[in-house]
């Protein structure tokens, strides 16, 4: 058959298995977006904003853990995409980005909307490729899937100029989808070592990471935690992994942490870690974590393995894999003089939760809208104050369940993030729990939810300021709040509903709980409004720098 | 250079790299190593064979973080094999000629 690049792509994506992708067209792109307009089997969702496209594409990611797709065109389009394609980057989730580019000809001579996409996307990416041949796009295209969604997940980046989007090819039958790279195979020696650590332990801690959700492993990681009587914690990414209120749940570690997570890890005489990377916001000052504890390090990404904490017993392997061959080599143990030590430091220093039983405030409206919800919605934040709240306070039970911007920390994630989980799963409810500044990073995206009526709840706690922001000038910098205060109140209501949003202000009601319930019922995107004290902390905090023991409040 | 400056100077090491021959594989390699602040005192890259694949030596400097930085060579997709080398290795060597 004869096709040009575009229409190559397409036909490429569809057989893939794409059936929803999202992006915004622009002069370099547009052969690929005519190529769209005539596929029967992928819906384009049409973001505001590149950022937002990317952000949506991760959504979908995220509650599937399949790779999603994101257009753009060139230049601004391009650097539009940037952030998004880095939290990708730093929170491994499966991304194919496609940007157009100008012609080949053009390339290097300052073109209108010319950048350099692929120096752009080397440091952000997996792998990145700038099409040179229209035939290059038969292996390329599927070894995008396959690198995306392989080993360790990650974005993955294809510029193509506009000429290879029109050069025409002719083709017998397209190249078999791409399908996932084979497992390394586990060692079994290493894992007979693992398995005599754990057995001689007395005081052993499992340590989940988003590794563990990204590998279908929660099931497995739990079942080890219940047969060897491991406490476990989790990280920021790793929340669901465990429900939260399994009596050996931990919850989270670090630097915002419960007491009791961070005083039982220093206890630990050994450390289980799986699909985690100790970043510094889990175990704060490095050469100061767990300083009794050997290590068991279990990841797929063979990089991980002693780059910040050096393992007694690293294992390079998927972690289901690895948990399956474990599981038969660790003996059953109910520990429970080490599991008694732990309930009673939850007894000692649990979760603090002021005001919880306050609908209108911070850990209240958590609290609130978890108890008029089931598992199986899904809860999304952006960043700041109170993406820790939710993380703190929502009782998380199940893998993709929580979907949060974790190493870049980027506001603006939320709202088109959870678009994406919405369109990728319609049949969930999905909340959005943001903040004013947040919000304000991609407000535009409320055009895209109304346009594609997708089912997100957008909850906006309103203090009118950067909280974080607000929360460290005030500890660590003499209360010195500067640039952290907006001055003028925004009437984020009325914007949503010029947008075409449903509004509900929980400030503007008697019945704040009735209000949610009616709110989280409905149908269709909804903005629900609550304004909260700009002086509450997240606590407890451990200061940058600091051992994880050495925690403010709480 | 004289012996006494040689003892306090770290030891270097050459790095033997087979890659894919493509546009763009020198910067893959040479941007891993500047993002994660690792200094490459010395680089040289030719194609091998048919060209399908080149050859890239980078001499950098031995220090700690140097296994971190080769497993993340590694990982990079179009690197097939990293291979390591004390620092008198005679690719460096020989060229010294060119460099007076």
């Amino acid at each position: 058959m004869q096709l040009n690049g575009a229409q190559l792509i397409v036909r490429l994506l569809e057989q893939q298995g794409i059936t929803t992708l999202t992006g915004i067209p622009g002069g370099a792109a547009l052969p690929l977006y005519d190529a769209l307009s005539q596929s029967p089997i992928i819906r384009h969702v049409l973001a505001r904003h590149e950022q937002g496209a990317g952000f949506i594409a991760q959504g979908m990611a995220r509650v599937t853990g399949k790779a999603a797709v994101c257009l753009a065109s060139s230049g601004p389009g391009a650097t539009n995409l940037v952030t998004a394609i880095a939290d990708a980057k730093l929170d491994s989730i499966p991304l194919v980005c496609i940007t157009g580019q100008v012609s080949s000809s053009m390339i290097g001579t300052d073109a209108f909307q010319e950048v350099d996409t692929y120096g752009i996307a080397i440091p952000i990416t997996k792998h990145n490729w700038l099409v040179r041949d229209v035939k290059d796009l038969l292996e390329i295209i599927p070894a995008a899937f396959r690198l995306a969604e392989s080993g360790r997940p990650g974005p993955v980046w294809v510029d193509v100029p506009k000429d290879v989007l029109t050069a025409s090819i002719e083709i017998g039958n397209l190249p078999a989808p791409a399908v996932r790279d084979e497992l390394p195979q586990v060692d079994g020696d290493l894992i007979s070592r693992a398995a005599a650590l754990i057995n001689s332990a007395k005081t052993p801690v499992l340590y989940l990471g988003g590794g563990v959700i990204a590998a279908d492993a929660c099931q497995a990681a739990v079942a080890l935690a219940e047969k060897a009587g491991l406490p476990t914690t989790m990280t920021l990414m790793g929340l669901g992994a465990m429900p939260v209120d399994h009596p050996l749940s931990l919850g989270m570690l670090g630097m915002h942490g419960a007491r009791y997570t961070n005083y039982a890890l220093e206890e630990a005489d050994l450390l289980i870690v799986l699909g985690a990377r100790f970043d510094d916001r889990a175990i704060g000052n490095a050469d100061k974590f767990c300083p009794k504890a050997a290590i068991i390090h279990i990841d797929i990404d063979p990089a991980e393995l002693g780059k910040i904490r050096r393992p007694d017993v690293a294992i390079h392997g998927d972690v289901a894999k690895v948990l399956e061959r474990l599981a038969a080599s660790v003996q059953t143990n109910p520990r429970h003089q080490w599991v008694a030590r732990v309930d009673a430091l939850k007894q000692a220093h649990p979760m603090a939760l002021p005001n919880v039983e306050d609908p209108r405030s911070h850990y209240g409206l958590v609290r609130a809208v978890a108890s008029l919800l089931d598992d199986e919605a899904v809860v999304v934040t952006d960043v700041g104050q109170h993406q820790m709240w939710v993380a703190q306070a929502y009782p998380f039970r199940r893998a993709r369940q929580w979907l949060t911007s974790g190493g870049l920390g980027t506001m603006g994630f939320g709202m088109p993030a959870a678009i994406g989980a919405a369109l990728a799963q319609p049949e969930r409810t999905v909340v959005c729990f943001s903040g004013d500044g947040s919000l304000k990073m991609n407000i535009q995206e409320m055009d895209t939810a109304v346009e594609e009526g997708v089912n997100i709840k957008v909850i906006v706690m309103n203090n009118q300021s950067l909280g974080l922001v607000h929360q460290q000038q005030d500890m660590f910098y003499g209360q010195r709040i500067f640039a952290a205060d907006y001055r003028r109140h925004t009437n984020f209501q009325m914007i949503a509903a010029g947008f075409g949003m449903q509004v509900f202000d929980l400030d503007e009601t008697d019945d704040p709980r009735a209000m949610l319930a009616e709110a989280l019922r409905s149908r269709g995107p909804a903005l629900i409004h609550c304004s909260i004290d700009v002086n509450q902390k997240v606590f407890p905090m451990v200061p940058p720098g600091a051992a994880n023991t050495e925690m403010i409040g709480g | 250079m004289d012996i006494c400056k040689e003892s306090t100077v770290p030891a270097k090491v050459a790095l033997e790299l087979a890659v894919r021959n493509h546009p763009g594989v020198m910067s893959h390699v040479c941007g891993l190593f500047a993002r994660r602040a690792f200094n490459v005192e010395g680089i040289l890259c030719m194609p091998v064979g048919n060209g399908d694949e080149s050859r890239i030596w980078l001499l950098v400097r031995d220090d700690a973080r140097l296994p971190q930085m080769i497993s993340q060579v590694e990982k990079l997709e179009d690197v097939i094999s990293v291979a390591r080398h004390a620092a008198d290795h005679r690719v460096f060597e020989r060229l010294e000629e060119f460099f007076q």
